[in-house]
């Protein structure tokens, strides 16, 4: 704090301005990284944004707010023998960002010099790796709040006309575009013009004391059209039918079953239970049960999990990671074996495992983790119908909520909707269960994966704060878990 | 300047309240704007990690944003949030917020808060003088040196943090408001991993907060972190089947701010509160319980004495005899139900209602206690719970139901026998109308005070 600026972020006279990218920017940024390296750090690395978002939410037959924002930012990370120090400021103006700089270096216990340390040298950045270059219509593309308001009322309304009892009626929005340019002093210089979008519906529904309660989300990355392409109506059937479905519900019976989750949403389970267990961030930390376990059997053969930010459209996709690097297709798991971690430069200094494109933070505020983008178990032979038809007594988790995953590997999420399955075959509703478990005790227990992997879009919130992520997987068989009821 | 803010900025402040008045004046004259206000807030923090005796990250953070409301001729409200003071940033936030206006909630428009203009009460606010980032990085890796050498199973402490956050807040109104606020608050969290030969790690944590570095008793912080996982080693699954639990302050205010939509004039308003207007008044939970909200509680480091809409933060009693007395509200949500507002307001196209810090409290009128219960000397069985986990994922607010892992114990003849992967379930109203004990003592935490409450009759689903 002593060293930030005191005043009011004013930025009549930004430094470092995004729209100065085919101008002088590159030659400033290279002025601030020079000034840090003169310190003798190992790389010093400057993260440049601009957001514009909006949000619109409607409630029952009204638009009930419309929330714009913009804003700007740069988060400055310095690494020196294997530490790295972090300092964000939204104050962009010459002496706000030298004395961010200056004050990175003093948490490191080193200073700018005008006699430098040779340890690193920089000279210049490389060419600009604009990954943005072909998508500067976004702006002009995306839905006009006209087209918003008017879809997410359409939405509603037809929650109205399709949903029994129906009470609450909610739908919402979101927009997100961030303009992104990383540089650092090993030569990183690249650019990224990033579109996210969301759309989701919940209602809630009543009959006397029966209550439940049911949402949907959708999410895209790159394509201005997904909320004027999105089958609104499919979507209310799909809401209405299992608000109906879970409104009489009982509450489940606890205890250890075998249980069959859902395609889509069902793949949290892999997210929570393993995927944040090979991020490099909990290798450093010590806290995952497979740091030792490269290429040994984690899982049972049937599963191939992959995490890669290339599939078109997907939540999860990213043309570079936020550090300037491209994105990737990375296999964790490949017939059981453990293949490869999730990896971030911080993650590849520290634990030696080598980048995979996945370091990603929230924003400028936060330096980037080893973070998972597109997650998902690879599809299997079976058909949906012949995991259930293998099980006596157990869950059926057709939605899922949320979930987290605890500094000893256990990890636990809510079913939103689930049924029993007696006999082969799919029963009664039932409602308040949570499945619970360790993570390496689950991995064998997947014991049959179906034919219909399909993907599903989230938010996932760790240490660099939440990102757009997907999770995914094919129906899949749990031969026994921990069911929490009543 | 009016009288009615609670301290005038000074030249330290990072926020300067006559220099945005001016600003905003003007840009609203140009554009025609008759009727505004805005929120601001500005922070600087520090905050390091450390892993194995080393620096595991330094992070310093300068940040400011501000959100305008503006008020159409047709009197719809339109706002925009944006990080840029400068008079182009401001400008252009006010022409979104007047595109965004005309999209306005026609059935419900917020007004100002007519007690955005009322004196408060001025203290002069406990501030502290940040320290070095070195101080605290030195600070936490004695600290995790000491954890570590508490217990030879204590392996780790995979999750820790010291960090210092300055932090102002600022109100402004075209009636002439004017309320600022800065404080400053110093956390510390530990969080160890502890593991014995062929058993599973455990964990457990302590968390301590204050208006500054010297205000962190880091000693206290290390016993208790140490305690609490040592305390998890003897571990065992658990029967499932019912049980007569006692809640941890900390749980039991989790649990408290989960279901908050009980007593939230938005949420009922909106339909999805477990209330209705006419549940005022009627019990909804034992009449040992009473709960108010009350932000200038001297436990509360983060208090601010105004919400989002510049009303005055005061104490409104909430439940008292298992009754409930009041609603939270905003202005708007007040205006409906004939009431002042009280304080609870964020600021927004569509206000929301928050609680700010719950105080729960035995009503000394019941006699219906089981006095006998005291979660330290009881002999007959129940499970403590210490921390309920994953509140995002197993929480159905509007149906009233929860599902949780949690942390805690099976205490039979006052031995604490560790649970191992157990929920806990059931329906939130159920909860509250079978609490069977409220203990005398309450403790302060870091979200709210509450005492040790005790329910029977509660679902936990163990691996046996």
């Amino acid at each position: 704090m002593s060293n930030l600026t005191s005043s009011t972020p004013k930025n009549n006279q930004d430094f470092l301005e995004i729209d100065l990218f085919n101008g002088i920017l590159k030659q400033r940024l290279e002025e601030l990284i020079s000034y840090g390296i003169t310190a003798g750090p190992d790389l010093v690395e400057i993260f440049l944004e601009n957001v514009n978002n909006s949000s619109v939410l409607a409630e029952q037959d009204l638009i009930t707010s419309v929330s714009p924002s913009f804003g700007k930012g740069v988060g400055i990370r310095v690494f020196l023998d294997g530490k790295d120090v972090f300092v964000s400021t939204n104050d962009l103006t010459r002496n706000g960002l030298f004395g961010s700089m200056d004050q990175a270096l003093a948490m490191l216990g080193i200073e700018a010099s005008t006699h430098p340390i040779s340890k690193s040298s920089f000279l210049e950045l490389s060419d600009v790796r604009n990954f943005g270059l072909c998508k500067n219509s976004i702006f002009e593309k995306v839905p006009k709040l006209d087209e918003t308001t008017e879809i997410l009322l359409r939405g509603t309304d037809l929650l109205s006309k399709k949903g029994n009892k129906v009470e609450v009626r909610r739908g919402n929005y979101s927009r997100n575009i961030q303009e992104v340019v990383v540089a650092a002093s090993d030569g990183t210089y690249a650019r990224d013009l990033r579109l996210y979008q969301s759309v989701g519906l919940n209602v809630l529904a009543l009959d006397g004391e029966h209550r439940s309660s049911i949402g949907r989300r959708y999410g895209s990355s790159g394509n201005p059209r997904q909320l004027a392409d999105w089958d609104i109506e499919s979507s209310v059937d799909e809401i209405c039918e299992s608000a109906n479905k879970m409104l009489y519900a009982n509450y489940v019976e606890a205890g250890q079953m075998p249980a069959v989750l859902a395609n889509r949403f069902g793949g949290v389970i892999f997210h929570e239970a393993c995927g944040h267990l090979l991020e490099t961030t909990q290798i450093e930390r010590g806290t995952t049960p497979f740091i030792d376990k490269l290429d040994k059997k984690i899982a049972h053969e049937c599963v191939t999990a992959i995490d890669e930010g290339l599939t078109n459209g997907a939540f999860g996709s990213i043309a570079m990671d936020d550090e300037g690097m491209e994105s990737q297709r990375t296999v964790l798991i490949k017939d059981g074996i453990l293949k490869q971690f999730i990896s971030d430069r911080a993650g590849e200094i520290r634990t030696g495992y080598k980048r995979t494109g996945s370091g990603r933070r929230q924003s400028y505020a936060f330096p980037a983790a080893s973070r998972m983008r597109n997650t998902y178990i690879d599809a299997g032979k079976y058909t949906p119908m012949q995991l259930i038809e293998s099980i006596d007594k157990g869950i059926y988790c057709k939605s899922m909520g949320g979930g987290s995953v605890g500094a000893t590997g256990q990890f636990n999420f809510s079913v939103e909707e689930g049924y029993l399955i007696e006999n082969g075959k799919l029963t009664v509703p039932v409602k308040g269960a949570t499945l619970i478990g360790e993570a390496k005790d689950i991995m064998p227990k997947i014991t049959m994966c179906a034919n219909d992997l399909d993907l599903a879009a989230g938010f996932c919130g760790s240490v660099s704060g939440n990102i757009n992520v997907t999770v995914g997987q094919p129906h899949i068989k749990v031969e026994s878990i921990t069911v929490g009821g009543r | 300047m009016n009288s009615n803010h609670n301290r005038i900025a000074t030249s330290n402040d990072v926020l300067k309240p006559a220099e945005i008045r001016d600003d905003i004046e003007f840009i609203t004259r140009k554009l025609n704007i008759n009727k505004w206000d805005l929120g601001a807030s500005s922070s600087r923090d520090n905050s390091v990690q450390v892993f194995n005796g080393e620096a595991k990250q330094l992070k310093s953070s300068q940040r400011s944003s501000i959100t305008v409301r503006v008020w159409n001729n047709k009197n719809l409200v339109g706002i925009t949030s944006t990080s840029d003071f400068s008079q182009n940033g401001l400008s252009e936030a006010l022409k979104t917020a007047c595109e965004a206006s005309f999209y306005g909630n026609k059935e419900e428009t917020p007004e100002f808060s007519l007690l955005s203009l009322a004196d408060i009460e001025t203290t002069k606010p406990l501030l502290r003088k940040t320290s070095t980032i070195k101080l605290l990085f030195e600070r936490l890796l004695q600290a995790e040196s000491e954890l570590l050498a508490k217990h030879k199973s204590i392996n780790s402490v995979p999750y820790n943090g010291f960090s210092e956050l300055d932090y102002e807040r600022l109100y402004l109104n075209s009636l002439g408001s004017l309320r600022f606020h800065r404080n400053t608050q110093s956390s510390l969290y530990l969080y160890a991993k502890a593991q014995e030969s062929h058993r599973k790690p455990r964990s457990g944590g302590s968390i301590k907060i204050g208006y500054g570095y010297e205000d962190i008793n880091v000693e206290e912080c290390i016993e208790e972190a140490a305690n609490r996982t040592l305390s998890h080693l003897n571990y065992e699954p658990i029967n499932t089947g019912k049980y007569l639990v006692c809640f941890s302050p900390e749980a039991f205010l989790d649990l408290m701010y989960a279901f908050s939509n009980i007593f939230n004039a938005r949420s009922v308003l909106d339909g999805i509160s477990l209330s209705s207007s006419k549940t005022l008044g009627s019990q909804i939970a034992s009449s040992l319980l009473k709960v108010s909200d009350d932000s200038l509680h001297p436990a509360n480091v983060g208090a601010i004495r105004f919400d989002g809409e510049g009303t005055p933060t005061k104490e409104t009693v909430i439940i008292d005899n298992g009754k409930l007395i009041s609603f939270i509200h905003s202005e708007s949500t007040a205006r409906r139900f004939g009431v002042n507002p009280t304080g609870h307001a964020g600021l927004g196209a569509k206000v929301s209602v928050s609680p700010e810090w719950l105080v729960v409290s035995r009503n000394n009128n019941s006699n219906s206690a089981q006095e006998d219960l005291n979660h330290l000397t009881t002999k007959s069985e129940f499970v403590l719970i210490e921390n309920l986990n994953a509140l995002h994922a197993g929480i159905k607010a509007s149906q009233g139901s929860f599902s949780l892992p949690f942390d805690g114990w099976l205490v039979k003849n006052g031995e604490r026998i560790s649970v191992e992967s157990a929920t806990i379930a059931g329906d939130i109203r159920y909860l509250l109308n079978n609490i069977v004990q409220i203990e005398s003592d309450s403790l302060d935490t870091h979200s709210g005070v509450s005492p040790h409450v005790w329910v029977n009759g509660l679902s936990v689903t163990g691996e046996k």
